[in-house]
């Protein structure tokens, strides 16, 4: 054997290692393609070898080459060979791998299952890290689903190693598979006080990056959070937290009052930046979420300032960095405190970096007030000039467009210098933005009536040096301002001075060489200024102009009749012909120039980007239905006349009802343009768009005469800072104005609906040199107005959108694997069975809050309800369990009400107290009878519904409520114990999940009563134990223990510790390098109250006797003056009946089993039994962990299997209260004594 | 979260690379050089922060990055990390690198990339960070390596001779290309525990 390993290894020293392949790639610089193919074929030499080692050292190459680039999932299977090997070193090489290179998508990756299930409980905590590690990277919803509960397992792991990789990777989990979150929160949200503070961390970690995704299902948390925060020292732990809460204030404005102090405390103490930084985040936050006005948050906003100055003026470019980003959320709702700063971020501007520049710009954008955006966009129009390199250019130039036309144009008082501006923003060469300035230019030139005369000449100006834009590169981006320039010329022609000179220029040769879409509105807009100049000189009595312009046309246009492009050529020909006959007209002397205008009257207007989308869908209109019925596959072809006739009729109706809409459309406008005349803050269209529905209340909009005090045009080409300047005058003149006519004061207010802005008031006082009519875009009668346009319905934090606050419903739990019977059932069966537990959940998941979302969800939830039905086809196993604890619903319901409005005043009452300075202990601090009255209250209320709801589906339900009376009653009196009852709900979760390892085959009506696998192991006036032994499937000799800790008195219970004597036979795992003897602590504490559970893995030699080992808990009783060293005894049963697994069998392979001879018999009868013959088969399953092969009528075989592999066959019959239960097995003893066991079992009852 | 994790060279080859969202092989090898675009045209001493390239989220993700010696070293990350902390996350990472390879060079990531990958593994799990304290990094770290030895036993002797037999041969390993500019000023956490 030994040999046989040397020989391999000796065989492998010849193969290349990660470190060969390097090398070799690094000596083949020339052909490395080429000897990397050669390399992975030799790769695939390898893999195909039986040596794990030789397919290991394969894998880990695989790793390096796929960081290269090369796409290795053709391994994937090999992949999953090595990862499933025993030896850590290549199952590390295997899950690295996978890590790398599985996705969703990966086929094999469903192989994985079961070895990342034995990796996960490995006893070696790096294979379970290893694991752990890999998952995290490739989970898909399927692993998820099916590994949820052995990670939950993990996250009480007695190592916090493992732990904490444990409590990570639930994230990972509840992305994939959502309905593990509320079953798993309980734990995780316990892991926040983890003794560990690796672990504290990662729960801190998950619960934060969840909380920000859905931030008012966690407001609950924060008491804790806040607990946290003021006792952690971990500047990880705190920085996430503190970004929690600038999550959570949004939600919960008092929670920010809450806040404010302890951040400014850490603020004024803290030394790591980082936490500075972060904790002035969130107080901005929080001066965000609250109304201003109090007074001592101008002195936060301040501080926060001050401290983001000095981050700024560090030399230190990454604070510089920050505080530039931090100062720009304060901007948003303090404008004022940083505008005072404004010197700083000028300065920042002229910064070496980039990015600073960037940020600083960023803050500019939100800086500007009417009265400094000239000298701002000054500025930055000097810092275009100098820029280096196109990059920040164009971001520049982005900016500036930005700034000048935030809402609406809000800050532009004169817009004769933003399309200077504009102007002179394309003498920019190389810029990419070209049609960003373009679709400026066309936006003002629409929607700014007044300007356009200017705006006119400007691109008249603009046309005739086109030769300048383009003059140097065909790529220059810039040439699309052409195309502004040629549709405002065109289209607002009549205010041209010089048409016909406007003309010649867009017909210029030069022009053909500009992209096809800007020819194309070239050769559009040249007809547009052919009507203008034929409606100028008509009627003079010498017509030659006109004559000369028909003839510049045909001359010209033949040119564009050539291009290869379509959209240019059709247009030419078209309008060539056109102005052929037109000339022909003229030369008759006929005057044309009406007609040749008709072709372009009318005004376009802007249309919001949105519009189309918010087009509503008119009642009854389903645009899923066919409008014609679909062609019938079946129907013959001599049919098809027939069907001609008869679809002509619905046409005529068709007809009308489009008439009738019509008529309702026009009536609907009418109601709505008389709602706009009304509305002052909606800016009206222009007339010309509304003829027939223009309401006279229209015209009591004050538009003010423009303005003439600026002359409109300034000669030559524009400069912008001609503008500056004579603005200053403007403003200069204005305020003299007003001092003399105060009164006049209000029609000097701008007449429109644009809002008066938040900025100084000195603002106010700026009129604007035009009065513009600012024509905002339309919209289609009756939008929508939704605003989750942005919202990405396909991203995988909504499915996590889930209420936390809501207690558990029994429904609810994570699937665990168990080996169920596999009666060969037909599916429907099982998919009866599986709507009643979910039909449950659906009510109880009923809640008033969330009645608005009632629709939604239960939608969802029918889709659910569907897929799991597709499930159920396809695993038949995984519906039974919710079966059998449906009778406990009943009891674990009472309880909930009441908890869950106990939480949500907890928060309240935690909120509302006014600033404490200890509220760490406030806590934990039993509540004051005030809020409890409430919470008792509101669960009275709310009682009825839920009776309501339940009344259906519990035939009990009388029974229930008195009882459930009763309890509230008792809840009342002991209200201290509220979270004991709470945590209790807890534990007996933890019961359940064990019940479903039971087997049930539910056929009857009958509820089966309720069952439990954990036992009492031990109990005295401090602690109480249960607990649940299970073979461990994945070992032959492992016997895994769970105990459940129940601390039941008054006191804090800590430092315990779990202990037990071995035997030769049966022995307790402890961790690497401890002694035989010495005992194991349990890995958490437990407060007042509270259950937890921990788990022991025990070896075994031999199974086939029962087995008593004496253990002893050691623990510290710690009250508030003393704390005591405590001890109990218990005794641990290792039953035969805990060595069996419930292990599936077909009747086939039974019968196989049983004639094979090697099992011998022994029988047992059992006298006085009157329970259903099923409920006996469910105890049998249950307790003893059996599976049902085949029933026929009161006659059942059933199958378990021990972990050292024995099998174990019953045949039970039963007649008369008599049940008889013939056994075969092949190790007699251990048959013997399971048979005791169940006669203990059902002596019992 | 942390979306990504690259190390490249000053010229741009890749020495690690871990994504914790799936990309193709093509676009992940696009990411990197995109990565390495922006980030190798910065200068020394601007801001290590910048905003992600187009294909790895663009605006909405920051790349935070340190340069030493001949490497870069980029993380990818959302707005739910501190920049500062990522940036001394970094430095905790090289710091480790430089303990567990004694010296750390670009060499010894070139060849032994899954080494690095299992240090980083018990840093950051699944794009979220899982441990900062580097003794117990070095610690974890150290039992897996000790734990593969001993696997090894007397079967791994044969291949570690040879492997000794080809690395004598080398001509290269010149060892450390200085990390000793580590010191580029962090904000400090004093108490990053």
């Amino acid at each position: 054997m030994a040999l046989k390993i040397v020989k391999g290894s000796i065989d492998r020293m010849f193969d290349k290692n990660l470190q060969d392949l390097v090398r070799g790639i690094r000596n083949h610089k020339e052909d490395e393609a080429k000897y990397i193919s050669t390399c992975i074929d030799e790769i695939k030499q390898e893999l195909k070898q039986d040596n794990i080692a030789v397919k290991a050292n394969a894998v880990c190459k695989l790793t390096y080459l796929q960081m290269l680039g090369y796409d290795v999932s053709w391994a994937a299977f090999n992949i999953v060979e090595v990862m499933s090997s025993s030896k850590f070193t290549f199952k590390r090489i295997g899950y690295l791998a996978a890590s790398q290179c599985f996705h969703e998508g990966t086929d094999v990756i469903m192989l994985t299952t079961n070895q990342i299930r034995k990796d996960l409980s490995s006893p070696n905590q790096y294979d379970t890290g290893v694991a752990l590690t890999g998952l995290s990277c490739f989970v898909t919803p399927d692993l998820a689903r099916d590994l949820a509960n052995d990670i939950m397992t993990l996250m009480s792991h007695t190592k916090p190693y493992i732990r904490k990789k444990a409590v990570l990777i639930m994230y990972k989990v509840f992305l994939k598979y959502p309905e593990s979150l509320r079953p798993a929160f309980p734990r995780l949200k316990e892991k926040l006080e983890d003794p560990d503070p690796g672990v504290q961390s990662a729960a801190v970690n998950v619960i934060c990056e969840l909380a920000r995704r859905n931030p008012k299902n966690y407001l609950s948390l924060a008491p804790l959070f806040f607990k946290l925060m003021t006792s952690s020292t971990n500047n990880w732990v705190l920085i996430k937290i503190i970004k929690l809460f600038g999550a959570l204030t949004p939600l919960e404005p008092r929670l920010g009052k809450k806040l404010i102090e302890p951040l400014t405390n850490l603020i004024h103490s803290t030394s790591a930046m980082s936490l500075l930084y972060e904790c002035v985040n969130t107080v901005i936050a929080v001066l965000i979420s609250l109304s201003s006005g109090m007074p001592n948050h101008s002195a936060s906003i301040q501080l926060c300032v001050q401290k983001l100055r000095i981050l700024i003026e560090d030399s230190d470019q990454n604070l510089k960095y920050l505080g530039l980003l931090a100062m720009s959320k304060i901007l948003k709702t303090h404008p004022k405190s940083v505008q005072s700063h404004k010197d700083l971020i000028l300065q920042c501007l002229d910064d070496k970096d980039e990015s600073i520049r960037l940020r600083a710009l960023d803050l500019l954008y939100g800086m500007v007030s009417k009265k400094n955006l000239m000298e701002i966009v000054k500025k930055l129009m000097l810092h275009v000039d100098k820029a280096e390199g196109t990059t920040y250019r164009d971001e520049l130039l982005t900016k500036i467009i930005d700034i000048c036309s935030q809402s609406n144009y809000q800050y532009i008082t004169n817009f004769e210098w933003y399309i200077s501006i504009l102007v002179e923003l394309t003498r920019l060469e190389g810029t990419r933005h070209g049609h960003l300035i373009a679709s400026q230019m066309l936006d003002v030139a629409i929607r700014v009536k007044a300007i356009r005369c200017f705006a006119v000449a400007q691109m008249a100006t603009l046309l005739d040096n086109a030769h300048l834009l383009t003059g140097n590169t065909q790529r220059n981006g810039i040439c699309e301002v052409l195309y502004a320039s040629a549709w405002i010329c065109g289209e607002f022609s009549e205010h041209l001075e010089d048409p016909m000179q406007t003309l010649e220029a867009m017909l210029r040769p030069k022009v053909a060489t500009l992209p096809g879409h800007i020819q194309a509105v070239y050769v559009q807009n040249a007809a547009k200024l052919f009507a203008t100049v034929l409606q100028k000189h008509e009627g003079e009595t010498d017509s030659q102009v006109a004559q000369e312009t028909s003839q510049l046309l045909i001359e010209r246009l033949p040119l564009f009749v050539q291009s290869a492009n379509l959209e240019v050529q059709e247009r030419a020909s078209c309008i060539l012909q056109l102005v052929k006959y037109i000339q022909k007209l003229q030369q008759k002397n006929v005057d044309v120039a009406d007609e040749v205008t008709a072709l372009f009257a009318g005004e376009l207007n802007p249309v919001a980007p949105k519009a189309q989308k918010k087009v509503p869908i008119p009642e009854g209109l389903n645009l899923d239905a066919w409008i014609n019925e679909p062609p019938s596959e079946s129907e013959s072809e001599d049919e098809k006349p027939k069907a001609i006739f008869a679809r002509e009729e619905p046409k005529h109706s068709r007809a009308k009802r489009t008439e009738v809409d019509e008529k309702e459309l026009a009536r609907r406008r009418d109601a709505r343009k008389q709602e706009q005349a009304n509305n002052p803050f909606y800016i009206k269209a222009s007339p010309s768009s509304q003829k027939g529905f223009d309401a006279p209340g229209v015209d009591h909009i004050p538009v003010v005469q423009i303005d003439l005090s600026v002359p409109l045009k300034v000669p030559g080409m524009p400069m912008s800072d001609q503008y500056v300047k004579l603005e200053e005058e403007r403003r200069q003149k204005d305020k003299a104005d007003k001092k003399k006519k105060e009164k006049k004061k209000k029609r000097e207010k701008r007449g429109k609906g644009r809002k008066a802005d938040s900025g100084p008031e000195s603002e106010e006082d700026i009129t604007p040199a035009q009065q513009v009519d600012i024509v905002t875009e339309e919209m289609p009668e009756n939008a929508l107005p939704s605003d989750d346009d942005d919202k990405d319905p396909n991203d995988p934090h909504k499915a996590l959108d889930i209420d936390l606050d809501k207690p558990l419903a029994d429904s609810e739990k994570l699937p665990v694997r168990t080996h169920r019977p596999e009666m060969l059932k037909s599916p429907v069966k099982d998919r009866e069975i599986e709507a009643v537990p979910l039909e449950s959940k659906k009510k109880s998941s009923k809640d008033k809050k969330e009645k608005k979302e009632k629709d939604r969800k239960r939608s969802k939830e029918d889709k659910k309800k569907k897929k799991k039905h597709k499930e159920v086809e396809e695993e038949p196993v995984e519906s039974q369990p919710e079966e059998a604890v449906q009778s406990e619903e009943a009891k674990e319901v009472l309880a909930l009400p009441t908890s869950t409005s106990t939480e949500a005043s907890d928060l309240d009452f935690w909120l509302s107290s006014a600033p404490v300075p200890h509220v760490a202990q406030e806590v934990t601090a039993p509540l004051s009878a005030a809020a409890e009255d409430t919470s008792s209250a509101v669960a009275l209320e709310s009682e009825p519904d839920e009776r309501k709801d339940r009344e259906p589906e519990d035939s009990k339900s009388s029974k229930h409520k008195k009882k459930k009376q009763k309890k509230e009653k008792e809840e009342k009196d002991k209200k201290k114990k509220k979270r004991h009852h709470h945590h209790h709900h807890h534990h007996s979760d933890v019961g359940e999940d064990s019940v479903q390892n039971g087997t049930v085959e539910e056929e009857e009506e009958e509820p089966l009563p309720p069952m439990s696998n954990y036992s009492l192991l031990a109990e005295n006036a401090y602690i109480k134990m249960v607990c649940d032994i299970q073979g461990n499937h994945q070992d032959e000799s492992k016997v895994v223990v769970s105990v459940i800790f129940e601390n039941t008195c008054n006191s804090f219970l800590k430092s315990m510790e779990f202990n037990v004597l071995d035997s030769l036979n049966s022995k307790l795992q402890r961790p690497e390098g401890a002694g035989p003897h010495d005992s194991l602590t349990v890995p958490f504490q437990l407060p007042p109250g509270v259950s937890n559970e921990a788990r022991f893995v025990f070896s075994v030699q031999s199974i086939v006797m029962p087995q008593k080992l004496k253990g002893t808990l050691t623990f510290i009783v710690k009250s508030d003056d003393s704390s005591t060293h405590e001890k109990l005894d218990f005794k641990l049963h290792f039953t035969c009946t805990s060595y069996l697994i419930t292990t599936p069998c077909y009747s086939d392979a039974y019968a196989k089993l049983l004639e094979s001879g090697d099992l011998k018999g022994s029988s047992l009868r059992l006298e006085g039994i009157n329970m259903p013959f099923h409920h006996l088969l469910a105890r049998i399953c249950f307790y003893h962990h059996f599976s049902v092969v085949e029933r026929i009528d009161s006659c059942a075989s059933m199958y378990s299997r021990s972990i050292q592999g024995h099998h174990v066959c019953l045949l039970v019959k039963t007649a008369d209260q008599t049940v008889s239960i013939d056994a075969k097995c092949d190790e007699p003893s251990l048959l013997g004594n399971v048979l005791d066991e169940i006669k203990e079992t059902f002596s019992k009852c | 979260m942390i979306k990504a994790i690259l190390i490249f060279n000053n010229h741009g080859k890749p020495r690690l690379s871990k994504f914790y969202e799936h990309y193709t092989e093509d676009t992940e090898q696009q990411i990197i050089r995109e990565t390495f675009h922006l980030v190798s045209k910065r200068d020394e001493n601007i801001c290590n922060f910048l905003e992600g390239g187009l294909l790895i989220g663009g605006s909405e993700n920051k790349l935070i990055y340190r340069h030493y010696a001949t490497l870069y070293f980029v993380f990818c990350v959302d707005s739910s990390e501190s920049e500062l902390g990522i940036l001394d996350l970094i430095q905790v990472f090289v710091e480790t690198l430089d303990k567990c390879f004694e010296n750390v060079c670009e060499l010894d990531l070139i060849f032994h990339m899954d080494k690095v990958h299992n240090i980083l593994a018990e840093m950051v799990m699944g794009g979220m960070v899982l441990e900062t304290n580097m003794s117990e990094i070095i610690t974890q770290v150290e039992a897996q390596n000790k734990m593969e030895k001993s696997e090894a036993g007397i079967a791994g002797a044969p291949a570690r001779a040879v492997s000794a037999v080809k690395n004598m041969n080398l001509p290269e390993m010149p060892k450390n290309i200085n990390i000793g500019d580590i010191s580029i000023k962090v904000p400090n956490m004093p108490s990053f525990k």
